[in-house]
């Protein structure tokens, strides 16, 4: 069964060490969630696992299907197979999102093969009625003057059309109002599969009562302390990120 | 390759045979040398004897080459503008070039001498075999004789005049005296005054009154059918109420032979007419080209300049409108591209002459690695007009830390009956821009030429569609070459 392998990721930024020691394994069809205060380093695991630049792994390694992706650039990670959901997605002016997606289609084929434009766009349609969203919405430009809510929902739909094997997702939920979380969680959840692991970042609990995890582990001070099932959430909601502090982590 | 040998000779009339058509500035750039002969040529460097041969040689009228004389001699005089323009200018060697060339002949070279990476271009550009030969220099013709006879039919029977610029003259100067060399002095500019001196090749345009021509002119094969020129020379008249569009170059590099390219191009739009003047252009990296473009529009009557810059080691362009009569409109559309060893040195200029006339500048310039965009406009209404409107947007993007951008906007409106808007901005394709459309699963030059046609887009899309289509293959491909 395919799956994501977190080893022992050591990462720092600069000569600052932001993650020290993560191990975590998701497989095909599971949804994991990561919780923890800000500055955990949850955000930085999900850059690091995608290849951005700025973050150096020192130590440790992330295998896909087995294989170590490590020394793998950014977009051949993606077209791998794992797709990053920002929590602040990148505005492209004068990029609709139709030709980005096409553009990103078009990246996954072989060489010297052409891109079915009539079954893109069937496609892409049915993802959009999917999701609910509007047929404008793909011409505008990706990101560009976006709401919070539009732009979690362009994460979403992106990932819907690239069908990755894993997707990392970083705060999905931040600056959504309930509404437009309702219809990002929706969204998940029709994409949940036996093909797609997911691993969710979150520092609410409120995200899971919507798209409810598997696995939820703890993360504090760049490990994760304890993992569960989705009542760790709960309780963690319960008694606060000091609980945390206080009985997880060894002194 | 073939060797290559300097020929210096100051003598020109009638050299036999000249080794080194390509004697010009630096040839090492553009990678090209190769072995011509030429029946008529008037050898390198520029004398009174070279005007005189070359206007010889076209049997012109004497007023014509007592017009190139004068422009010689203004050549002569006029310094090197770089009190305001780049040093670089003073690199041009104007004893090593050649000014005119016979269009009876062609160069020749074979398939197998034209370098892999010029034949790589071609095929990545999606350019039909049969034009790659022609545009790599190896067969002069293709089936552009065929395809300009065609438009030239057609529009002949509307009454549109469509010549080169020797047939213009010598066959209707009662049409083109009028207006040849008054839009642009010969002493406008040591490049016009230049251009007035040698000009060969370019075309005449006249649309009789109120005739709209459906289908694009292009120069294109007009060009193609006879030899490239150096010093092009276009003139095109709409009379009231014509409208035109008007498309020169292509996409295609031009592997030219020479290193200096010196055009002139003139519009007149009479009472109501309309002409849309649509270049894009694509130099090899050894090139100068110093061109001037200017149109006067009459009342209500209408400019348009659709211009895009790709590659040359320095162009300098500034299309400008005058708008004489009132309510005349001006635009201005202009893309630039400096990739590494590039400066693109363009804009435009505005001249409010009438009461109510308008005029609108978009210009988006993209710097890539070592590359240098600068945006100079000049727009002027003077104190005494009212309800002048102009509209200036300058965008600048930077790919690489090294790209450079500079705006040098002139804007002198005086009175307090015109408005005018002014915007301009720089912006760079961020590290996180980038890594988010690699997360897609675009490659890094992927990424960066989308984001550059994204930057473009707006301006693309007024674009004819073919041309739309190839600058984006176009831009794909300079980028790919951009990212280590």
């Amino acid at each position: 069964m395919p799956q994501l392998e977190i080893k022992d990721l050591h990462v720092s930024i600069g000569e600052k060490q932001i993650v020290k020691g993560l191990s975590l394994t998701v497989r095909s069809g599971e949804v994991h969630a990561i919780m923890g205060p800000n500055g955990t380093g949850k955000s930085t695991l999900a850059k690091a696992v995608a290849g951005h630049p700025s973050f150096t792994i020192t130590s440790g390694d992330v295998l896909l299907d087995g294989k170590s992706i490590l020394a793998m650039q950014p977009d051949e990670r993606a077209r791998a197979g794992l797709f990053l959901a920002f929590q602040y997605p990148s505005e492209i002016p004068g990029v609709s999102i139709a030709n980005f997606l096409r553009a990103a289609v078009q990246a996954r084929l072989g060489e010297g093969e052409e891109l079915d434009a009539t079954a893109y766009y069937k496609r892409l349609y049915s993802k959009m009625d999917m999701l609910q969203i509007d047929r404008k919405f793909t011409s505008r430009a990706i990101n560009d003057g976006f709401s919070g809510g539009e732009k979690k929902r362009c994460e979403i739909l992106q990932m819907a059309m690239l069908e990755p094997k894993f997707a990392l997702m970083d705060e999905t939920d931040s600056g959504l109002d309930i509404d437009a979380l309702r219809i990002v969680a929706d969204g998940v959840n029709a994409l949940r599969s036996t093909n797609l692991g997911v691993l969710m970042i979150t520092h609410y609990q409120r995200l899971l009562s919507y798209i409810v995890p598997d696995h939820v582990h703890v993360m504090w001070d760049g490990r994760i302390v304890k993992s569960g099932d989705k009542s760790l959430a709960l309780e963690l909601e319960a008694k606060g990120y000091d609980w945390v502090k206080n009985e997880l982590v060894p002194a | 390759m073939s060797d290559v040998t300097e020929t210096e000779s100051l003598e020109p009339p009638i050299a036999d045979t000249v080794d080194n058509p390509v004697s010009g500035i630096d040839q090492t750039a553009g990678n090209f040398s190769y072995k011509m002969d030429y029946e008529f040529d008037a050898g390198t460097g520029l004398s009174e004897k070279t005007v005189r041969y070359i206007s010889s040689v076209k049997k012109e009228a004497p007023w014509i080459l007592e017009f190139r004389l004068n422009a010689l001699k203004q050549f002569l005089a006029k310094p090197m503008p770089t009190h305001w323009a780049t040093k670089d200018l003073e690199n041009i060697n104007f004893d090593k070039i050649r000014y005119y060339l016979s269009s009876g002949q062609k160069p020749k070279r074979t398939w197998d001498e034209v370098p892999d990476d010029i034949k790589k271009t071609f095929e990545r550009l999606g350019i039909p075999e049969h034009e790659r030969k022609f545009l790599a220099g190896v067969e002069a013709q293709f089936d552009s004789e065929a395809a300009y006879s065609n438009i030239k039919d057609i529009v002949s029977k509307q009454g549109v005049i469509f010549v080169n610029s020797t047939e213009g003259l010598r066959e209707h100067p009662e049409l083109f005296r009028k207006f040849f060399g008054k839009v642009i002095p010969t002493g406008d500019n040591k490049f016009s005054a230049l251009n007035s001196a040698v000009f060969s090749g370019g075309s005449f345009i006249y649309v009789p009154k109120g005739v709209k021509v459906a289908q694009p002119l292009q120069a294109y094969f007009r060009i193609n059918a006879e030899n490239f020129g150096q010093f092009e020379r276009t003139l095109i008249i709409a009379d009231e109420g014509a409208e035109v569009v008007y498309m020169e170059g292509c996409t295609a590099p031009k592997f030219s032979t020479s290193t200096l390219h010196s055009a002139v191009v003139e519009l007149v739009a009479l009472k109501g007419a309309k002409i849309q003047y649509i270049t894009v252009q694509n130099w090899a990296n050894n090139v100068f080209n110093l061109v001037t473009k200017r149109g006067v529009a009459h009342e209500e009557a209408e400019i348009k300049w659709i211009d895009c810059n790709i590659g040359s080691r320095l162009t300098m362009k500034y299309p400008g409108v005058v708008l004489k009569g009132r309510k005349a409109r001006g635009e201005v559309i202009s893309i630039a591209l400096a990739n590494d060893g590039q400066h693109q040195d363009t804009g435009a200029k505005m001249i409010h002459a009438a009461d109510e006339t308008t005029s609108n500048i978009v210009a988006k310039s993209i710097s890539v690695g070592q590359g240098r965009s600068t945006y100079r406009g000049v727009v002027h209404i003077p104190k005494h007009l009212k309800g002048c409107k102009n509209n200036t947007e300058c965008d600048a993007l930077l790919i690489s830390p090294n790209s450079r951008t500079d705006t040098y906007p002139a804007i002198t409106v005086r009175g307090d009956r015109n408005s005018v808007q002014h915007e301009a901005s720089v912006s760079k394709v961020s590290e996180e821009q980038i890594f988010y459309m690699q997360q897609r699963g675009l490659t890094e030059g992927q990424a960066m030429s989308l984001s550059v046609n994204g930057f473009i887009n707006d301006l693309a899309r007024q674009f004819p569609m073919e041309y739309s289509v190839e600058l984006k293959r176009l831009i794909d491909l300079e980028m790919e070459g951009s990212v280590g």
